[in-house]
């Protein structure tokens, strides 16, 4: 931590200090062309903004944003502009998704933060990598020919209503949990490492056991850091387009019964936004306004889960 | 004064509660249920790292059973047909190659660029430059279905008017990858230790002429290990693309500076035929699964290897 606080503002103090008599153009060239570079990202940031907001104002300038925000029925077509449908279609995939991928994700992170020999952690951490760039149109594809047979095969019965259709939420929310399951166990595990020796030396010198440790010492002391990896693998999971288009259908859907199908609110996006779309249509608008509902959902979410990786990485490193 | 001793109470207080449940564990004899209890969750974890493997060996392995009939030199040089004994991933295969070379050709510069510039020269005392970074993380986990929404108002439509060609696309993932690339070329950059740094500027050297000659080549691998990641992500992004033209049925090769001859990529091919219902379209998207994959894990591959080639303790 010292040595990197030198490395990023120490040259940039003696250059200041030592500044050369003349003026060097080229120097000043160079800062300037980096520094736009990384203004870039800001324009980029603010480009989505407007793109958003604009025709999203437009949208909102024919339907009440009353309407919009707490009706329960969704059908452009028949002007209806109810978007709850597509929140809860995403919350129940998400939410199934996460009830399957927290279990799973701090599992394996304590497993290998805790328990498992260097070897064994060397092999499995970067084979769990692997699953978090796995393309989502491959893990969509495993869910309709895998994931949804299966769930049908061994369904108890009529439990929830019966077996899933051929789209469901259930399988889709277990591909989604598939998919986070890399992001908790990498920056959980990151966090729980992140503890310092000395709190688990400590308390196995009072006759802990290692489970003890794990969930007692290590586990609430990584605690900010795991919440910061849910939170972020649920931002994902919300923004996740390709797995709930082919999994989870496109029925706008009130409901979180796994069973049913739903429409997503990113599904919505990708269905009716495919390329032939025409422009000043409310059609058009309603893809702004469903655009920046989850623009603004996955905004909040990663600026928690920014602000909470901040914290563990200033407590302990 | 206070930064010191915070962190220490929170510290001292989480040893204090594992100290004190531990003692009372003990003393209440509760010591062969803590056995037990601690076979039974270590079993529960090994179950969860088992679990996510599984899902990992079952995803790969159902791709190659379902495809693995299709798996021919036709299909890389056929091009897309109704027919699905002769239909090919050609022109996708055509159409990602482009993007993805425009792509490199604008994000390495540009994310190398503002790398330099948030490692080197900016000031972390200075507003914009804390935006800027919290910025960029926060752009890193935007839904890649926004950037496609961007690309349709700004690049294809709007201010830029590209119509829909497939640079339009190349734009799009250049600005969806640059917030990886970027994170990727600072922690490359901020791992060469400062005393070369200082070495050079002691000698005399500007602080551009110690960047271009003493920490960018020091910096290489790293850079570069983390642009094939972040490349390997654009390959495999479909969602953005549905947005800017790239679902239509194309049987000729693309032309990427021509708004009306419409193209196609491989994954926007693959979703393209896994939504059809016909037991052999679903072969062919299977098999072009396989092909991404393989083209990904040979990317992958060679990250790893330039990573352990250069790799370097100072």
């Amino acid at each position: 931590m010292e040595a990197r606080d030198i490395g990023a503002s120490g040259p940039v103090g003696v250059a200041g200090r030592l500044e050369a008599p003349s003026r060097r153009l080229g120097e000043k060239a160079i800062f300037a062309a980096l520094a736009l570079c990384a203004a870039l990202s800001v324009i980029t940031t603010t480009a989505i903004v407007i793109s958003l907001i604009g025709p999203a104002l437009g949208f909102f300038g024919e339907v009440a944003p009353g309407d919009f925000f707490f009706k329960a029925e969704w059908a452009p077509a028949q002007e209806l502009f109810g978007v709850l449908p597509l929140v809860v279609g995403t919350l129940s995939v998400v939410l199934w998704g996460l009830l399957f991928a927290i279990p799973v994700g701090l599992g394996a992170a304590i497993y290998l933060s805790e328990y498992a020999r260097p070897r064994v952690r060397k092999v499995v951490k970067p084979v769990l990598e692997i699953l978090a760039g796995i393309p989502t149109v491959a893990i969509g594809f495993f869910g309709v020919s895998l994931v949804t047979p299966l769930l049908q095969d061994i369904w108890p019965g009529e439990f929830l209503g019966g077996p899933p259709g051929f789209f469901n939420a259930g399988a889709a929310a277990l591909c989604i949990g598939l998919m986070i399951v890399p992001i908790i166990s990498s920056i959980s595990e990151d966090a729980m490492r992140a503890v310092p020796g000395g709190l688990r030396e400590g308390a196995y010198a009072m006759g802990a056991t290692k489970r003890r440790v794990a969930t007692r010492v290590v586990f609430p002391a990584a605690l900010s850091g795991i919440v910061a990896s849910i939170v972020l693998a649920f931002s994902r999971a919300v923004g996740e387009t390709m797995i709930v288009l082919l999994v989870a259908g496109n029925t706008p859907n009130l409901s979180l019964n796994p069973v049913e199908p739903i429409q997503a609110m990113t599904a919505y996006i990708g269905v009716t936004a495919t390329g032939d779309i025409a422009t000043g249509t409310i059609e058009y608008d309603t893809v702004f306004a469903v655009g920046l509902l989850l623009f603004a959902i996955t905004l909040v979410a990663n600026l928690i889960s920014i602000r909470l990786v901040r914290k563990y990485r200033e407590v302990y490193e | 004064m206070n930064d010191e001793l915070e962190p220490r109470t929170e510290r001292v207080r989480l040893a204090a509660a594992g100290a004190r449940s531990t003692t009372t564990a003990v003393l209440s004899g509760q010591g062969t249920r803590e056995v037990l209890k601690s076979r039974v969750f270590h079993a529960l974890l090994f179950l969860a790292v088992s679990l996510a493997l599984i899902g990992l060996g079952a995803l790969l392995v159902d791709a190659f059973v379902e495809g693995e009939g299709r798996l021919s030199l036709n299909l890389i040089t056929n091009a897309n047909s109704n027919d699905p004994a002769e239909a090919g991933f050609r022109t996708a295969i055509v159409g990602s190659l482009y993007l993805i070379l425009f792509v490199i050709l604008m994000v390495v510069p540009i994310g190398v660029g503002a790398a330099i510039y948030l490692e080197e020269y900016a000031s972390r005392e200075r507003w914009w430059n804390r935006v800027a970074e919290v910025n960029i993380q926060n752009l890193a986990a935007v839904p890649s279905i926004v950037y496609g929404i961007l690309g349709l108002a700004f690049i294809v439509r709007g201010p830029i008017d590209l119509g829909f060609m497939l640079f339009a696309g190349s734009l799009t993932l250049t600005l969806l990858v640059l917030p990886t690339v970027i994170i990727a070329a600072r922690e490359a950059i901020r791992a060469v230790p400062p005393s070369i740094r200082e070495g050079s500027l002691a000698l005399g050297a500007t602080q551009w002429q110690t960047i271009q000659r003493q920490v960018l080549p020091a910096a290489i691998p790293g850079i570069l290990t983390g642009v094939i990641l972040a490349i390997s992500r654009a390959i495999g992004e479909a969602a953005p693309l549905l947005l800017l033209g790239a679902a239509t049925f194309v049987t000729f090769d693309p032309q990427p500076f021509n708004a009306d001859t419409g193209w196609t990529a491989l994954p926007v091919q693959i979703y393209n035929l896994a939504v059809r219902p016909q037991e052999e379209i679903r072969e062919v998207a299977a098999a072009g699964i396989i092909v991404m994959l393989a083209v990904l894990l040979l990317m992958n591959s060679f990250a790893i290897w330039l990573r352990n080639r250069y790799e370097q303790k100072w």
